[in-house]
């Protein structure tokens, strides 16, 4: 196999009678940064959601690190995966949230130390400064001691990568990450992952509407659409010459 | 109880005076009756819960159907079953108990409802952050989910308290002596209602009132930090 981090193998992903993902082939390579972009409905979440071991597959295999995902090789055979699989395969991805999804009753700092705590089994002090280090890197050294409703959007979605990050995930997924924000918001957002990005080797995977961000900092972009990749490539080929017709209107209807 | 008590009937106020002491006894009945009743209520109702929001559907079921029965059956129905009924089948508990009891299981379905709809306004996206985070379920259910119910269950949960002390009187058609019964009977002996049970109402008012503000101190004092709570 080469060295792709994520494989998707003819992933099936159903919600009743509608497929959201059709026999989808998909391969994400280590310290890639990759954009998901397309109309909503075409399955861009459900990659994401289905890698966090948040939704089931119907069909298929998905491969993170070479080890199936939702299946255990048991006695020769790919069985669907037990619980204690899925916590070891779920601790090597992080998730950021188009709703933050912080814990609204914690701190900023408890919500970053919470997890490393009771599942990694650091000592408070431990996960005290992890997480001091992480909320200056998102710009919010000041605000450790703030419930998460004293914050902005932008803020709280910076709070929502810092958490993220505190897991030391080796893939970081961003579902639609500023989707939820004011306008005038995104920019923070942005900055960060951006910086994230550039500064570290973390394989990452973007849904996204932000065309000029995705543009930025991705080294590929798949465009999605009925629950396949209709299209992929650098940002430079998918933007400034698309190849095919659907992917040539989706970006002509979103940039104007 | 009442043998040998001693009243002053020579105008209404020391009437009152004079019977205070023995409603107050009653009265200790009442609310020892109520707590012991809302205890039964608060982890029979947990129980239930958890047993409706089970994923088998075998469990699921029956804990439905029991609160249904429980909760469209008149109070008075189920503590004449538990005080006639039981000891026919060798389990003989004094009125107090069984009245209690009977209190308990009543309320139980309705707190039952409570603690299902506190734990599901806790969002999905909670779950899954958890989920995201690898927290185990019972972590999850500890540290992220309990927290964030408590709040919003405590306000109707003391509703349920008032009512269970409001229904005590029921108990009276078992024997037990609570507040009300004591004042019936000083009423049968004296021919004069009027006092003691305008005493009984009093005593009730004082009661509810010191019950509901204690619930109040406590859901303010709860910590709730950007719940969204009506």
């Amino acid at each position: 196999m080469t060295d792709a981090i994520i494989r998707f193998d003819k992933v099936v992903k159903r919600f009743g009678d509608l497929t959201v993902l059709d026999e989808l082939d998909f391969e994400v390579k280590k310290g890639e940064k990759v954009s998901i972009i397309g109309p909503s409905g075409s399955g861009k979440s459900t990659v994401l959601r289905i890698l966090m071991t948040l939704e089931g597959i119907d069909g298929g295999v998905v491969y993170v690190d070479g080890e199936p995902l939702w299946h255990e090789l048991r006695e020769g055979a790919l069985l669907p995966a037990g619980e204690g699989h899925l916590r070891r395969m779920r601790s090597k991805l992080g998730m950021v949230f188009q709703q933050f999804n912080l814990f609204p009753h914690m701190t900023v700092m408890r919500n970053i130390t919470e997890a490393p705590v009771k599942v990694l089994g650091l000592s408070r002090k431990d996960a005290h400064l992890r997480a001091e280090e992480l909320l200056d890197l998102v710009g919010l050294a000041d605000q450790a001691k703030k419930f998460p409703h004293q914050l902005s959007g932008g803020q709280q979605q910076r709070v929502g990568i810092a958490r993220a990050l505190a897991m030391r995930p080796s893939i970081l997924l961003f579902d639609e990450p500023t989707s939820a924000l004011d306008p005038e918001l995104v920019g923070e957002v942005l900055t960060v992952i951006g910086r994230l990005a550039e500064e570290h080797d973390l394989t990452m995977l973007l849904v996204t509407h932000e065309m000029r961000f995705a543009r930025e900092i991705s080294d590929r972009v798949c465009f999605f659409d009925r629950g396949q990749i209709r299209e992929e490539g650098t940002p430079e080929e998918l933007f400034t010459d698309p190849s095919e017709d659907r992917t040539r209107e989706f970006l002509k209807a979103i940039l104007d | 109880m009442l043998f040998g008590f001693e009243w002053d009937l020579t105008n209404p106020l020391n009437f009152a005076i004079s019977i205070l002491p023995i409603l107050l006894v009653g009265m200790w009945v009442t609310i020892q009756a109520t707590v012991l009743g809302f205890f039964v209520a608060l982890v029979l109702g947990l129980v239930l819960a958890v047993l409706k929001s089970a994923q088998s559907r075998f469990v699921a079921w029956p804990a439905k159907l029991v609160t249904e029965f429980i909760r469209d059956t008149p109070l008075l129905v189920q503590l004449f079953f538990l005080y006639y009924v039981l000891p026919e089948y060798g389990i003989v508990l004094p009125a107090f108990m069984t009245g209690a009891l009977a209190l308990g299981i009543q309320y139980s379905a309705y707190t039952s409802e409570v603690y299902r709809a506190g734990i599901e306004a806790v969002g999905k996206d909670q779950r899954e952050a958890a989920r995201a985070l690898n927290l185990s379920a019972a972590n999850t259910f500890t540290h992220i989910v309990v927290p964030q119910a408590v709040p919003r269950i405590v306000p109707a949960m003391g509703n349920y308290l008032v009512s269970i002390m409001k229904d005590v009187p029921v108990l009276s058609v078992v024997t037990v002596l609570e507040m009300l019964n004591v004042a019936k009977i000083i009423g049968d002996r004296t021919f004069d209602y009027l006092v003691p049970l305008s005493l009984v109402g009093c005593l009730y008012l004082i009661m509810t009132l010191v019950a509901s503000a204690g619930v109040r101190v406590l859901d303010t004092h709860l910590p709730k930090q950007g719940l969204p709570l009506k």
